[in-house]
């Protein structure tokens, strides 16, 4: 008798027994949408690099990263972040600090000196991109990715559009910026300088160019009718920001109004402070509420002992003094004067009221339209005039810098696909984001967010050094291990665990699983333990 | 404010973690795990019992480099699991009848022992009716002679495998084939039935423990450290019964934390008749939470409901959150 021990009848194993057969719904591993990047106005892939940075992958995660996105290190300091306030993880404790686990990627990849995969090779197409601001330089690099021949002409004297001439550098060091979009030119992207576009038609045809993107941006800064006396000064926020960032440190005086409520309007009266200005006030028609500023932009101005005035308008400009209306707000919620006033000492005034597309160029494009003052596209972001594209803040959009980055990829997507004669790619199904009640959240550890250093409130007034600082090491990684991974596996081998019938497979060792449908019963189990949402139970066709 | 990056979205918390050390996660991670018990058995769709035997015995059989031997009680586990000509062990298995699981297994450890083979463990298996109710003689006396057996019970809290009968491990207030929901209590009495864990404790051998198929890492680190003692020890599992609770096939892992976490289940160790841990409750729930998705309790809640009754049960657990101090260590 050769049997095992303890074994006395013959016997076979269960294993000839399929009872998958009970089956009436099948697990399937799914990949979700996260909500993250559902929220992303640039497309990242945001849950897919914090997985690749949780187990210290850092160049794999800003690799992925860069897929999507050039500019880890500036959108790591400017970005207003939308994909954290979308966050699944707010809703357990605190959303997870994608934007500070951006930056240390992004400055990760600086010190280490990461440098951009390779073109393609090269297809002989040749595109032209006015404008060098984030639009235009997201889209010449994607179109250089594809192998595209890419030219970038601007006006300015050295490229980054806003990013360079706005946002001051207290919020964005220009080392980092300049180290970012040294990479494009590292990459083959020509940048053609001081190279204003007066013509797109003859331009396009002198250099021999298949397609443009306009990527011009709103350059030209609102005015608004001030009854001003002739000592006062009257500036506008661009202009002062502009100088600023070239270098020039312009005496504002001691007492600064700035006219607004937007970003600019912070950072004009945050720079105000830098320049020796004892008080600078910001004056806004409308209430807190309504503020277009960004939430963190207005507490940073506040901290920097930026005062505001709600509800009020300029009336009259005088000498060291201004007279303030104030306003109330209807039912409408729009704001109404009162016929009270106030007085302001105020030396100068900047103009923070936004800005404009300026047309001179657009003019020239036949087939072109121009709505609202912004350009008319199409899904493909292009224009009425075939192979004419368009992005950023010179088409209807939300303006920052993330969305200008958004609008050069889908650009330059919509380009590729004109240039190979093919239709655009297919707009993607629109999917739900993962909810919050997708998820086990039972599984999850207790984890407050980090919080990024900041410089002393009572320091920065006297610099136009950085006031946030990044994360360290170690906090990055817990910062991106908190991540839920939100309807994508994270290899938590919950399902491998739970099924009674042993029915998932871990395949070659790695975090990939699949289900021996000769054996799963249905019962839900592995979908119902999954943390993160990433198994779906499937009616099985009878 | 540095943080240090010691734990992974999970923690320890989840079966595996593709971050932790590979010693962190628990065996079922393990690729190599043995799967005990393999597919093709004839367990329900969701069964906690099925799912709770393979934790314990990959557990016990890792512990002991294998050299495990098993001894099932009648029951839900020994029927799905061996109709002739088919098993789904992939370890000695040894069934005589219902109720002597634990003096068979008291038999087989004296025979390796006297045959010079102790090296080989052995462990009892049975359901809770198995135990705490036929079986109880020969575990109370297996317990008493302190025999080197680890008695496993899978408590799904009736008699499952012959169609749903009230054991001694019933909850009060749950209707079974044998307890109706009929009359002015409907379901089972409250204030009979055993503590089979107490009873254990009181026997003063060296390892009782409670565990459900909620909390893995716990459950097998109690298997472990059984295996590691000699003499009589005793493990008590809570596994929900898709087919005997009334409850979806997808939610036995959640009904089992439910229990843990009403305070109604309580997960305990004790060593020498001394209760030495009890695991305390995340996240506390109040009885309803666990009680209302299982059909054996939907006459506590159909039309006007029974509060009255719930109250009851919700005392039972706030006895057994004061009795082992369950919320003592919140986190
Ligand atoms: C003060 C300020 C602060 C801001 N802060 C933030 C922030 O923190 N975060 C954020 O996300 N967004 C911020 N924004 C908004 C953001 O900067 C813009 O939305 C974004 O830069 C727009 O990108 P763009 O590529 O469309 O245009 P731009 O950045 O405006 O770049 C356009 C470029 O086109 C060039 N150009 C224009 N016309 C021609 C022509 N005819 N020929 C050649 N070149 C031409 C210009 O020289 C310029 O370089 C801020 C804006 C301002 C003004
Ligand atoms: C002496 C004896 N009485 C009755 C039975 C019938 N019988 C077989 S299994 C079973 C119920 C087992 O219940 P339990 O031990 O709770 O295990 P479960 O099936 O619930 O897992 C019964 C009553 C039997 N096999 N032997
Ligand atoms: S938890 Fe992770 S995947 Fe989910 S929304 Fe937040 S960052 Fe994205
Ligand atoms: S737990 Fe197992 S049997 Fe249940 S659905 Fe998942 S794979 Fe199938
Ligand atoms: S349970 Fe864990 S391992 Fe399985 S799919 Fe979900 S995240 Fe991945």
């Amino acid at each position: 008798m050769n049997k095992p021990f303890a074994i006395t009848l013959d016997v076979r194993s269960s294993l000839a027994n399929h009872t998958g057969m009970w089956r009436s719904e099948r697990p399937v591993y799914t990949a979700g949408l996260p909500p993250c990047q559902h929220a992303c106005p640039a497309g990242e892939h945001v849950q897919a690099w914090l997985y690749a940075a949780e187990d210290g992958s850092y160049e794999s995660a800003w690799r992925r990263l860069v897929q999507d996105n050039p500019f880890p290190a500036v959108m790591g300091r400017v970005c207003y972040h939308p994909c954290e306030t979308a966050c699944n993880r707010a809703e357990l404790d605190s959303a997870v600090g994608i934007n500070s686990v951006e930056r240390f990627l992004g400055d990760r990849a600086i010190d280490a000196g990461w440098r951009l995969p390779d073109a393609a090779p090269a297809t002989g197409r040749r595109v032209l991109v006015v404008g060098a601001g984030p639009c235009g330089l997201s889209a010449a690099y994607q179109l250089r990715r594809l192998g595209h021949e890419v030219h970038v002409h601007d006006a300015g004297e050295e490229p980054g559009g806003m990013m360079r001439h706005g946002i001051p550098t207290f919020r964005l060091p220009r080392d980092v910026l300049d180290i970012e979009i040294a990479r494009l030119a590292d990459l083959g992207v020509t940048f053609c300088m001081n190279s204003k576009v007066t013509d797109l038609r003859e331009t396009m045809r002198a250099g021999g160019f298949d397609a443009a993107l306009i990527a011009i941006g709103a350059q030209l800064s609102r005015r608004a009718y001030l009854p001003a006396g002739q000592a006062s000064r009257v500036l506008d926020a661009l202009s002062v920001l502009g100088s600023v960032a070239d270098g020039e440190r312009p005496g504002l005086g001691r007492a600064v109004v700035v006219y607004g409520g937007g970003n600019t309007a912070m950072d004009a009266a945050r720079t105000a402070r830098r320049l020796g200005a004892d008080d600078a006030v910001v004056v806004y028609r409308r209430t807190q509420a309504q503020m277009p500023a960004d939430r963190q932009e207005l507490d940073e101005a506040l901290a920097e002992g930026v005062r505001i005035k709600w509800l009020r308008t300029i009336a009259a400009v005088g000498e060291g003094s201004l007279t303030l209306e104030k306003m109330t707000l209807d039912e409408a919620g729009l704001p109404q004067p009162t016929g009270e006033f106030e007085e302001l000492a105020g030396d100068a005034v900047v103009l923070a009221l936004g800005q404009d597309v300026d047309r001179s160029l657009l003019d020239t494009v036949p087939g072109l339209r121009v709505v609202d003052g912004v350009i008319e596209v199409d899904e493909a972001m292009m224009t009425g005039s075939p192979g004419v594209f368009a992005g950023g803040d010179a088409v209807p959009t939300d303006r920052s810098v993330t969305h200008s980055i958004g609008h050069g990829r889908r650009a330059a997507v919509a380009i590729d696909s004109w240039l190979r004669r093919q239709d655009p790619p297919a707009q993607r199904q629109e999917r739900d984001p993962v909810p919050y009640s997708g998820l086990n959240t039972w599984y999850y550890s207790d984890a407050p967010r980090s919080v990024r250093p900041r410089l002393e409130a009572a320091r920065r007034t006297d610099t136009f050094g950085e006031v946030v600082g990044g994360l360290d090491e170690d906090t990055a990684l817990f910062e991106a291990r908190r991540c839920l991974s939100c309807g994508n596996c994270f290899g938590c081998d919950n399902c491998l665990g739970v099924c009674p019938d042993n029915a998932v497979i871990k395949l070659d060792g790695a975090n990939h699983y699949a289900i021996d449908l000769d054996y799963c019963k249905g019962c839900g189990l592995c979908a119902a333990e999954c943390p993160c949402g990433a198994i779906e139970m499937v009616p099985e066709e009878s | 404010m540095t943080q240090t990056a010691k734990f992974y979205q999970v923690g320890s918390r989840a079966v595996g973690n593709r971050l932790l050390p590979l010693d962190q996660r628990t065996e079922q991670a393990n690729p190599e795990r043995r799967n005990a018990l393999t597919s093709g058995h004839r367990a329900c769709q969701g069964c906690g019992e099925a799912l709770a035997a393979r934790y314990v015995l990959d557990a016990a059989a890792h512990a002991v480099g294998g050299r495990l031997v098993t001894v099932n009680a009648t029951g839900c586990l020994e029927v799905f699991s061996t109709p002739y000509p088919e098993s789904a062990w992939q370890l000695p298995w040894l069934h005589s009848v219902f109720a002597n699981a634990a003096s068979v297994a008291s038999g087989v450890a004296a025979g390796l022992r006297t045959t010079g083979r102790g090296d080989i463990r052995v462990l009892a298996q049975g359901g809770d009716g198995g135990t705490v109710d036929i079986g109880f003689a020969c575990l109370s006396g297996m317990f008493e002679r302190n025999d080197d057996v680890l008695y496993v019970c899978y408590d799904n809290q009736a008699y499952m495998n012959t169609g749903v009968q009230r054991s001694g491990a019933t909850p009060g207030g749950a209707r079974t084939a044998t307890t109706e929901a009929v009359g002015a209590e409907p379901g089972n009495l409250f204030g009979i039935g055993k503590d089979a864990a107490r009873i254990a404790i009181a026997h003063d051998i060296p390892y009782v423990a409670t565990a459900t198929v909620a909390e893995l890492h716990d459950l097998e680190a109690k298997v472990r450290k059984a295996m590691s003692i000699r003499g009589a020890r005793y493990l008590h599992v809570l596994v929900p019964c898709p087919l005997g609770w009334g409850s979806a096939t997808s939610e036995t892992v959640r009904l089992a934390r439910l229990a843990q976490r009403s305070g109604l289940f309580p997960v305990i160790e004790a060593e020498g008749g001394v209760v030495t841990s009890a695991l305390p409750i995340r996240g506390r729930v109040p009885v309803e939470e666990y009680l209302r998705p299982q059909r054996r309790y939907a006459h506590l809640f159909r039309g006007e409901g029974r509060p009255d009754l719930v109250a009851r049960v919700q005392r039972l657990a706030d006895q057994n959150i004061v009795r082992y101090g369950l919320l003592d260590e919140e986190s």
